[in-house]
Parts: structure tokens; C-alpha cells; sequence
């Protein structure tokens, strides 16, 4: 809580844009999603589906961020190579 | 992390939501320039626990009834300023827009303020719970209208908003879905692009509240349209057009896909069948 430290205006009004990135919501996962970067083609269907905003294509591959991703599985189901699978979140 | 995602992770939106989807899309097609007067509801729950808040443009919370009298004040305040470039958008859930925020929204269409308003329609107010909206479907189950013995779940046909847009006779009215992101993305833009009042209607599934899995929000969301149980198209001038032209998949196929249809016997589903074909045929036919 770090954020809490800082100098708040009153009346509910947060200058610290895109501030939820402390919240880690990777923690949420049950399963993890998990690409095979010699099928995926960079297509960028799963960025564009995945409701957390937390795949990038970089070099034509998808990249997942782990510390955000819930763990739906949308972009496994969506992509058109069958490149991503899931595997059980190990704690 | 993605520089120019214009809502940063770390929202509590349930896994799988596709009203989250929605938001992304939206954004990316509005670009920066952008300021969102957010109705309460499940987008506007998650993505600002104070002190922190997932949105990088100007974006305000209101209450349910007054999104758009707040869009239509800022929209006036810019203009003042000379800033008439700015995009101003009016943003809520089906309850908050279709429902208790509507006469506001009418208010607007008829004013002719240049605002965008924007339903993300997850057919309930499922912040609170999934209670039935005027955006429910028929016969689906919610806590307002559990199924059971006496009682199919709701037994209202749901509300034609983007008819009731148009009938405002505003330059711009369009249906949308997350199941077509460049679809939704050229109607942003074009609506954008367009002075005056103009309204979008964005389907998408809401896992908690449909009662599917959460790794097929877009499975559904493409079902409902080859289904015809959300039909994506364009008014400009009286005139509507099509934009997705659906499979004419059977609706049991949609509606076997999700819990809150479970209740319903191959009679009832017949019966929505039917309903379904009168509807599309009065509308698009
Ligand atoms: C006038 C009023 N009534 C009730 C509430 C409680 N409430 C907060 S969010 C919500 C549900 C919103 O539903 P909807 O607009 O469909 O958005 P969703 O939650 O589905 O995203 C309700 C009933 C409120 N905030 N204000
Ligand atoms: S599992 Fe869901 S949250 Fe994780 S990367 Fe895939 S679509 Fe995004
Ligand atoms: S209840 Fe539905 S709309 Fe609300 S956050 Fe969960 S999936 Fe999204």
C-alpha cells in the first residue's frame, strides 16, 4: 500500500493513472496459460480477446504477463494454431 | 507492460469478462483524446479501488441516472475551451443505460450534445448480484427472476434500445460485439468521426451471470450473433444495414451453452426458436 502514503486530494479524485498494476491479479490463477512459440504464428488474436490487457506480440510471438493474467483461458480457446495450453498453476 | 493499453491490469473484473474485453476494444479505437463519464456498475467497481485506478485518460464516476448529463456538462465546459476535439463518451452497463439512467441519456440524444454513449450490454446488473434488467433476455434466470416451478425466468422480451436511439433520429446508431473486434473498432471511429449525439450497443458475455466457463466469453459472444439472439448492424439516415451476416446456427445451441437457460424443455427452446425467427424477420427481413 504504498500508494496510500501519497498526498491524496480530497473528493475522491486519483491523479496516479493506471495505479492498479500494484494489484497482482496473476495470484488469481487456477490454470496457467502456455505458448508454444514454435506454433505461434504472432497473430495477435489472443491480444486482442484477453479481457486483462496482459499479452504483447513481440517479435511475432505472444507474450503473457504472468504477474496479471487470471488464468481464463479465452486466448487458448481463441487461437487459431492451438499454440497455447494450460497447465495446473503450480503455488 | 504495453505502453499505449489505455486500462492497465490489475482490474478485479472476474476472469473470462466480457465487458472487460469490451472496454479494451473500445479504447484502443478511441484513443487518448478521449474523456469517459462511467456510470456505476462492474467496469466502473473494478477498475477503481481508491486510492488506485486502471483508467490513463480523464474518466469520472457518476451515478446510475446522471452519465449523460455529466457527459453533456463536460462536452459543454470543452467546447467553452475551444477543445471540441476532445472525444466525450457516456459509458454504463444495460441497467445503468438502458434503465435508470435513460431519461438522462433521451435528454441527450434530444439536446443533440456531440457525445458518444456506449452500452456494454452483460444483460443483467450484475455488480449487485445478477438482478434482471430491461437488456435480460427472455426466459433467462437471474436472481430477480429465478426459474422453478411456476416460473420460466423472465418473461419480458428484452428492450430494443438501439431502436429507441434511433427513434431520437441522432446521425449515428450502431450494435456491436466483442466477438468482432474490427467490426466494433470501425463503428467506434465512425461514430467518432461524426458531430452530434450517437449511441452504441456492445454485446458481451458476462461469465458470473450467464453461468459459463470463463474460457468462453468469445465462444458465446460469437454464438449469440449466428444464433441471431444479437443481430450487429448500422442506422445512418433511417436506413439500417446489416454488418454481420449470422449462420443461422439453432438457437439451442446457444442457449444449452449457458446455466441460465438450463431450465428450459425442448418445447421452450422451440418456442424461442420461433420467437427468434419472427423477431429477425420483422426486423431484417
Ligand atoms: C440508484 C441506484 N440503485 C442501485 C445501486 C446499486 N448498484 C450498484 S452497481 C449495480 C448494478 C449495475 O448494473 P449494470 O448497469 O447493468 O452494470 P453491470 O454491473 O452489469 O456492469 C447496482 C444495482 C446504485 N448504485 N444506485
Ligand atoms: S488466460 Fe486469460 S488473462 Fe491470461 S493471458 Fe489468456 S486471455 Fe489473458
Ligand atoms: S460479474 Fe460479469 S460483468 Fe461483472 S466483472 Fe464479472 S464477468 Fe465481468
Amino acid at each position: 500500500m504504498m500508494l496510500m502514503k501519497k498526498k491524496h486530494i480530497p473528493g475522491g479524485i486519483i491523479t496516479d493513472v493506471g495505479s492498479t498494476i500494484i494489484e497482482k491479479t496473476g495470484t488469481w490463477r487456477t490454470f496457467k496459460p502456455v505458448v508454444d512459440m514454435n506454433k505461434c504464428i504472432g497473430c495477435g488474436i489472443c491480444e486482442r480477446f484477453c479481457p486483462d490487457g496482459c499479452i504483447e506480440i513481440k517479435n511475432k510471438k505472444c507474450i503473457i504477463d504472468y504477474d496479471y493474467c487470471k488464468g481464463c483461458l479465452i486466448c487458448m480457446n481463441e487461437c487459431p494454431v492451438k499454440a497455447i495450453e494450460k497447465e495446473i498453476e503450480k503455488k | 507492460m504495453k505502453k499505449d493499453e489505455l486500462l492497465a491490469p490489475g482490474h478485479r473484473t472476474c476472469a473470462g469478462c466480457g465487458p472487460a474485453i469490451a472496454i479494451r476494444m473500445l479504447l484502443r479505437a478511441t484513443g487518448p483524446n478521449t474523456v469517459i463519464c462511467n456510470a456505476t456498475g462492474c467496469i466502473e467497481v473494478t477498475t477503481t479501488q481508491y486510492p488506485t485506478t486502471s483508467w490513463k485518460i480523464p474518466w469520472i464516476h457518476v451515478l446510475f441516472e446522471n452519465a449523460a448529463s455529466v457527459a453533456s456538462g463536460i462536452r459543454e465546459a470543452l467546447d467553452m475551451q475551444g477543445k471540441s476535439d476532445v472525444n466525450v463518451i457516456a459509458l454504463g452497463g444495460d441497467g445503468g443505460m438502458m434503465d435508470i439512467g435513460f431519461r438522462a441519456i433521451s435528454g441527450l440524444w434530444e439536446r443533440g450534445h456531440n457525445v458518444l454513449v456506449i452500452t456494454y450490454d452483460n444483460e443483467s446488473y450484475a455488480n449487485t448480484g445478477v438482478q434482471r434488467s430491461g437488456g435480460t433476455p427472455w426466459h433467462a434466470s437471474t436472481s430477480t427472476t429465478p426459474s422453478g416451478s411456476a416460473s420460466k425466468g423472465k418473461d419480458q422480451w428484452k428492450k430494443d434500445m438501439p431502436a429507441i436511439a434511433a427513434a431520437h433520429h441522432i446521425p449515428y446508431v450502431a450494435t456491436a460485439s466483442i466477438a468482432q473486434p474490427f467490426d466494433l473498432d470501425k463503428k467506434v471511429k465512425k461514430a467518432l468521426s461524426i458531430k452530434g449525439p450517437k449511441y452504441i450497443h456492445i454485446h458481451c458475455p458476462c461469465t458470473i451471470g450467464w453461468r459459463f466457463d470463463e474460457s468462453k466469453t468469445i465462444e458465446i459472444a460469437k454464438l449469440a450473433l449466428d444464433t441471431k439472439m444479437c443481430a450487429l448492424y448500422e442506422i445512418e439516415n433511417h436506413k439500417k444495414t446489416l454488418t454481420y451476416k449470422p449462420k443461422g446456427t439453432p438457437v439451442k445451441e446457444y442457449l444449452k451453452a449457458q446455466a441460465r437457460f438450463r431450465h428450459l424443455t425442448d418445447e421452450d427452446i422451440e418456442e424461442y426458436q420461433k420467437r427468434i425467427d419472427e423477431v429477425w424477420a420483422r426486423d431484417f427481413e
